[in-house]
């Protein structure tokens, strides 16, 4: 039988990131089963819960969630809104940066029941197949990526960057603090410091953000 | 993580009477630095309460022509503030070397002096840490030590204050404003905030259980070229190997303060005093006594290098 004429091996990509995970999952199961003393097991620990209502993307969500959920996590795993990447789930590599309430944020280091009333702005919500925001069909445009996993939090980002500059918030490379700060590279990297690029497309994702500022001024 | 309950209040009162009621409790702003720490189990707390209702978030000028600034002010707002910008230069520059556009967004003016120290070994909880486990041991001290403190370190730590809005705020003499479980408000000098590390190095800073930070008074501007300079191992987004806070006035005396070097902002009365005679002199004062460790001497020679450049950038 070939597989490829059969349904049941059928899967989209997101499906196939879904089933990864659970065996990721499994197998992290397994080995910490393996590592734990038999005769001392764990007592179940108990897990607290909270309500929240956030709007995200233009649509109301309310969640009774585990306080230790993660926002990120709330957009990943409860919302399946998987263009938001967890890289290093602490707040160094910006792959989960999202846009809430009109600021980039690492939606890793932020609990979600604390973003009750919260507007929150992902990737999918930046724009979408056949009506790109400009950012995206720029990051398209100029090749600003690689494997693409920081791109969704490298956009985000650089949305942000762009209005931060417009309301005159100052940055570290700033020469002089008390004029209105003014689009250059040297500023777009010191802003852009938050996301990393492991592939290191950096001077491409600095074209794709110069065409837009342009494009803005 | 561990599982924790939380809550909500809506004044500084509720909640100091909230953490100090309730055992194992703390209070969470903006988050950055304890749910990365709590991700780790490095802390644990068994109740949040979460203070970003209480206001707190404006920036006001005082009676006497100084500042008052919310607790819950985001380092973006303080940074941005027009009034910060052209009266406390130093507090803007220190703020934007910090950390990165997301987490200046949502760190607090009050979260940022009660981070933690970012000392690997702090971190790593597989090894000992006196300021983790009171009484494990220093793992740093023999260890891995570049980033860890020159001055003001003992047998039992030497870990750095990772702050730079800290050094800004030692070197413009800021107030932190609190209020205890009892309801009582109290002034504590930035100078007397952050403890030395001593015996008790899990114990940061002054504030008793429960007490609340409700925010930090600047005294009426001190005029002169404010300057913060930072040297790190990349130029953006790291911490600081050595960090100088500086005012200088016109005919040459000023203050100064350092960061990275350690467990608190270090500022040295004898150093501003010293400041009109150059780099040289300032910062023997400052490091009179210093205990490096064959990893970090090099601070030394670079606290000095760091402050001939910034003497040099006020003389214009």
């Amino acid at each position: 039988m070939n597989p490829q004429h059969d349904d049941r091996f059928k899967m989209s990509r997101r499906e196939l990131l879904l089933a990864g995970g659970s065996s990721l999952a499994m197998t992290a199961t397994a080995s910490d089963a393996l590592a734990a003393p038999a005769e001392t097991p764990t007592p179940p620990e108990t897990v607290s819960k909270a309500k929240v209502s956030l709007v995200v993307n233009g649509q109301p969500q309310e969640l009774e969630l585990d306080t230790r959920t993660t926002l990120l996590d709330v957009l990943r795993e409860h919302l399946k809104l998987i263009g938001t990447k967890k890289g290093c789930d602490h707040g160094q590599c910006g792959a989960c940066t999202v846009i809430v309430d009109g600021r980039r944020i690492n939606s890793c280091l932020s609990l979600a029941v604390m973003h009750e009333g919260s507007q929150v702005t992902t990737i999918e919500g930046l724009g979408q197949l056949g009506r790109l925001h400009p950012m995206q069909a720029a990051f398209v445009k100029h090749d600003g990526y690689q494997c693409g996993y920081c791109t969704p939090g490298q956009i985000c980002s650089a949305v942000a960057v762009l209005d931060e500059i417009g309301r005159g918030v100052p940055s570290h490379v700033s020469a002089d603090l008390t004029a209105r700060p003014t689009f250059s590279v040297e500023e777009l990297r010191e802003r852009m410091s938050g996301n990393i690029c492991r592939c290191g497309a950096y001077s491409n994702i600095a074209d794709a953000i110069t065409e837009v500022a342009g494009a803005k001024a | 993580m561990k599982s924790f309950t939380y809550e909500r209040v809506r004044t500084p009162a509720e909640a100091a009477a909230a953490v100090a009621r309730i055992p194992g409790a703390k209070f969470i702003a903006g988050g950055t630095n304890l749910l990365d720490l709590m991700k780790l189990q490095i802390e644990t707390p068994r109740h949040l309460v979460d203070v970003n209702g209480v206001g707190l978030d404006r920036i006001e000028t005082t009676v006497d022509g100084g500042l008052r600034i919310g607790a819950l002010v985001r380092n973006t707002d303080l940074a941005a503030d027009e009034r910060v910008r052209r009266d406390y230069g130093v507090l803007s520059r220190a703020l934007l070397s910090g950390a990165s556009g997301q987490l200046r967004n949502k760190a607090t003016t009050a979260g940022n002096l009660l981070q933690r120290t970012r000392c690997p070994y702090f971190y790593d909880t597989a090894q000992p840490c006196n300021k983790r486990q009171p009484g494990s041991g220093c793992s740093a001290i023999g260890g891995v030590s570049r980033q860890l403190a020159v001055v003001g370190s003992s047998p039992a730590c030497i870990a750095t204050h990772p702050s730079d809005m800290a050094v800004a705020m030692r070197v413009l003499d800021a107030s932190v404003e609190t209020v205890r479980p009892d309801g009582q408000a109290r002034r504590i000098a930035i100078a007397d905030f952050h403890r030395l590390p001593g015996d008790a190095p899990h114990i940061d800073t002054t504030l008793e259980p429960g007490e609340f930070i409700s925010g930090v008074t600047l005294p009426p501007p001190a005029g002169g070229t404010h300057i913060y300079r930072k040297v790190r191992d990349r130029a953006s987004y790291a911490f600081a190997l050595v960090s100088v806070a500086a005012i200088v006035q016109r005919d040459g005396s000023g203050r100064v303060a350092l960061g990275g070097v350690a467990h608190k902002p270090w500022r040295v009365d004898e150093a501003d005093r010293q400041l009109p005679r150059g780099a040289k002199a300032a910062a023997a004062a400052l490091l009179a006594g210093a205990k490096p460790t064959t990893n970090n001497a090099f601070k030394l020679s670079l606290v000095e290098r760091t402050l001939a450049t910034v003497l040099t950038q006020a003389r214009g």
